[in-house]
């Protein structure tokens, strides 16, 4: 309980002593030590549920299960990854002149603070609570994505701003909605949207209701997951913002706004008794993944195009989670950690690609290899690891559902197959000559802080050929909660 | 369900409903910044009358505060701070031209009908006497989004996105007499911060673009230039 609360108190605290005292040189510094700290006490809490089961804290406003909690720990992870990398990166930003000190201090409150907002929206067992940060989280980055003032990304703030907005609301009036359903089984006024109540009353909520509170859900949370056709905000934030944005972007906001649909999939299943809201899922899931791909061809900016990439992975989640059996859950919880590390690491690569290069069109980014090969062989092996080749931990989870495609939906192997393939090129028709070929003369060497990238592709690589029997455990006991039984 | 039957609280919650779903149409043929942002601050005052009365006829005070909230947020604050901003932008005057009036006009009227039809699984359940609400509510989410698709100016986008909140707030008055307070607080926080944000962002958007035309943030395509 202590660890929650210090998980907590450390972004927060981040937030108020940035926000307050403002930006001075050791900044980064501190922030990276918050982020530490935080990491370090998720690790605790992961731990004691590991061992003693899940935790809800006395006044039933915080509830930790296998669920939650390895996103807890992989939030907190790639929140303290990115902080490493993003010092010396905005330092730079900041050398060159892109941003003033009045912003980086906004951008060190923020990045806190939008810590903070996907930690509550993963701890706490209230579902209205669950909305009110996922929102929060929308208004912490409207202003980092807006960060360097240009006219560009001022339009992609708005874009954010709007689209998210619109987007979110749907969803709070799916959870009004289930709240109504729930006023009708749940005895107490306030307990309606605790997930630890709700839970237990499912069964008796009317099917109706729920059926189309979920629609709305899936709208509105699916807006920040990056489904397609609500998506056009994703790619614009991820490359009008600064780097390390991108990175925690598509690394943490994405799975928490999945993380939300897959809760609330879990109480409108028993309610409905048929497999609508999966339905749901799998169509928007295999849509987007298909018209990700597609669009991946069509870029010209490094970052637009890995953005597409996350759009892509991410419908292949929903996707898997829409099949529902264990395998294709536990499959997709893998590769939703697979997907986040990898993807952060791509985004921190590319980070120093745009400094090395000093552009983010991919036509001017040639010979990475060349200019600074540890950069070079970091991008070539992200990309790889992205793609799905083996022995990373993508091609693992790709597999596992695959299988489970094949057991449950055949017909729906070819499209996988066929979008898997058009994705694949799409990222391999540009990556050869941004990495091999002649550099050009204005390509100069950076300092680059590679360490995150290789931490990060090394336990990618590890989950490919190894997973963790502690990891396997959590992931199965997860799985069993979702679907009702395992793998294992 | 014959109105005569009902209590008069709730016919006036009704009524309320009524007006606030009327008070949605004026916003969206409303081609005057300054009258708009009147209209929206009107319907956060029938906002507040019917969580009032909602709040009496539940016995539920907690609804007061939530009431409170709306006085202070929807009717004071916001549109405060919109008027301060137009004034300042010195857009205050402008006229904003609706393309197709009459067909944006019928198609929110279309949406009203959508709204019913969508809520008839919810009115059947609900114990309320208000049930038919849930419908208008989800209209007035429905009518503020299209606001926010068929207008150009930053200003009146915000006040459709605001005119949602609207809605959404109006539905959990009526369909389960507010939300829990923690969460209530917690919407009421995030619509504050919004609030400030989106004024935050006029700015941005004047000093980068020369106007608040949205029409203007078009340099981000798939295509290159």
């Amino acid at each position: 309980m202590i660890a929650l609360s210090l998980t907590l108190f450390f972004p927060l605290s981040g937030l108020f002593l940035f926000g307050f005292i403002g930006h001075w040189r050791s900044a980064g510094s501190i922030n990276v030590a918050i982020s530490i700290c935080t990491f370090v006490t998720t690790l605790i809490i992961a731990l004691d549920v590991f061992r003693y089961g899940p935790i809800l804290s006395p006044g039933k406003f915080f509830y930790i299960d296998a669920f939650n909690v390895y996103l807890l720990l992989l939030n907190a992870f790639v929140g303290m990854t990115t902080a490493i990398f993003s010092g010396r990166y905005m330092a730079h930003e900041v050398a060159i002149g892109r941003v003033d000190d009045k912003r980086m201090r906004l951008y060190y409150a923020m990045y806190q603070g939008f810590l903070f907002t996907m930690l509550v929206a993963l701890s706490t067992n209230n579902l209205g609570v669950l909305w009110v940060s996922i929102e929060g989280a929308t208004l912490t980055t409207v202003l980092l994505v807006s960060l360097y003032r240009t006219p560009e990304s001022i339009e992609a703030g708005w874009k954010y701003f709007i689209i998210c907005g619109v987007g979110i609301s749907q969803a709070l009036f799916g959870t009004i909605l289930v709240y109504f359903a729930a006023e009708k089984v749940v005895p107490g006024h306030d307990d309606g949207l605790l997930w630890t109540v709700l839970q237990d009353h499912a069964v008796k909520m009317d099917p109706g209701v729920m059926a189309l509170a979920f629609v709305f859900l899936l709208v509105g949370y699916g807006t920040k997951v990056g489904l397609v056709p609500l998506h056009n905000w994703l790619p614009d934030a991820h490359s009008e913002g600064p780097t390390p944005m991108s990175a925690i972007l598509s690394g943490l906001l994405l799975n928490v706004a999945l993380y939300a649909i897959v809760r609330f999939k879990m109480l409108v299943d028993p309610a409905l008794g048929t497999h609508l809201a999966g339905n749901l899922m799998m169509g928007f899931g295999m849509l987007s993944f298909s018209v990700a791909g597609l669009l991946l061809h069509r870029q010209y900016d490094v970052k637009r195009m890995f953005s597409y990439s996350s759009i892509e992975h991410m419908g292949l989640i929903t996707f898997a989670f829409g099949i529902g059996g264990p395998l294709a859950t536990f499959g997709a919880l893998l590769h939703m950690i697979v997907h986040s590390l990898t993807k952060s690491a791509i985004f921190i690569t590319v980070g120093h690609v745009a400094h090395i290069a000093g552009s983010q069109a991919i036509n001017q980014i040639r010979g990475l290899l060349h200019t600074q090969p540890f950069v070079g062989w970091g991008f070539l092996i992200g990309t790889c690891a992205i793609a799905g080749l083996p022995p990373f931990g993508i091609f693992t989870s790709e597999f596992l559902l695959f299988t489970a495609t094949i057991k449950s939906y055949p017909w729906l192997v070819p499209p996988l197959f066929i979008g898997l393939t058009v994705a694949f090129a799409g990222l391999f028709r540009n990556l050869q000559s941004m990495v091999f070929g002649e550099p050009p003369e204005n390509q100069k060497q950076v300092a680059a802080n590679m360490w995150p990238v290789v931490v990060h592709l090394g336990l990618v690589l590890w989950l490919g050929l190894a997973i963790p029997a502690l990891l396997a455990q959590w992931l199965n006991q997860a799985t069993i909660m979702i679907v009702g039984r395992g793998i294992l | 369900m014959l109105i005569a039957t009902l209590s008069l609280p709730e016919q006036v919650v009704l009524m309320l409903a009524a007006l606030i779903l009327l008070s949605s149409f004026l916003m969206l043929a409303q081609v005057r910044l300054d009258s708009m942002i009147n209209t929206f601050a009107l319907q956060g005052l029938l906002l507040f009358f019917a969580t009032l009365i909602m709040a009496l006829i539940s016995g539920k005070y907690q609804l007061l505060i939530s009431a409170a909230l709306t006085l202070f947020l929807k009717v004071f604050f916001i549109p405060n701070k919109l008027r301060g901003l137009v004034v300042r932008l010195d857009i205050n005057r402008e006229i904003e031209s609706i393309t197709n009036p009459s067909l944006i006009m019928l198609f929110a009227a279309s949406l009203v009908l959508f709204s019913y039809y969508v809520a008839l699984p919810i009115r059947a359940l609900s114990l309320l006497a208000t049930r038919n609400t849930i419908a208008i509510s989800l209209a007035v989410v429905l009518i503020g989004m299209l606001m926010i698709i068929s207008r150009r100016k930053a200003v009146t986008q915000v006040v459709g996105f605001m005119s949602m909140e609207n809605g959404l707030f109006f539905a959990a008055v009526v369909a389960t007499c507010g939300m829990p307070m923690v969460v209530e607080l917690g919407i009421a926080f995030d619509v504050l911060v919004a609030a400030i944000l989106f004024g935050v962002f006029f700015f941005h958007i004047r000093t980068e673009i020369g106007s608040l035309d949205t029409d203007r943030l078009n340099h981000l395509t798939e295509v290159e230039k």
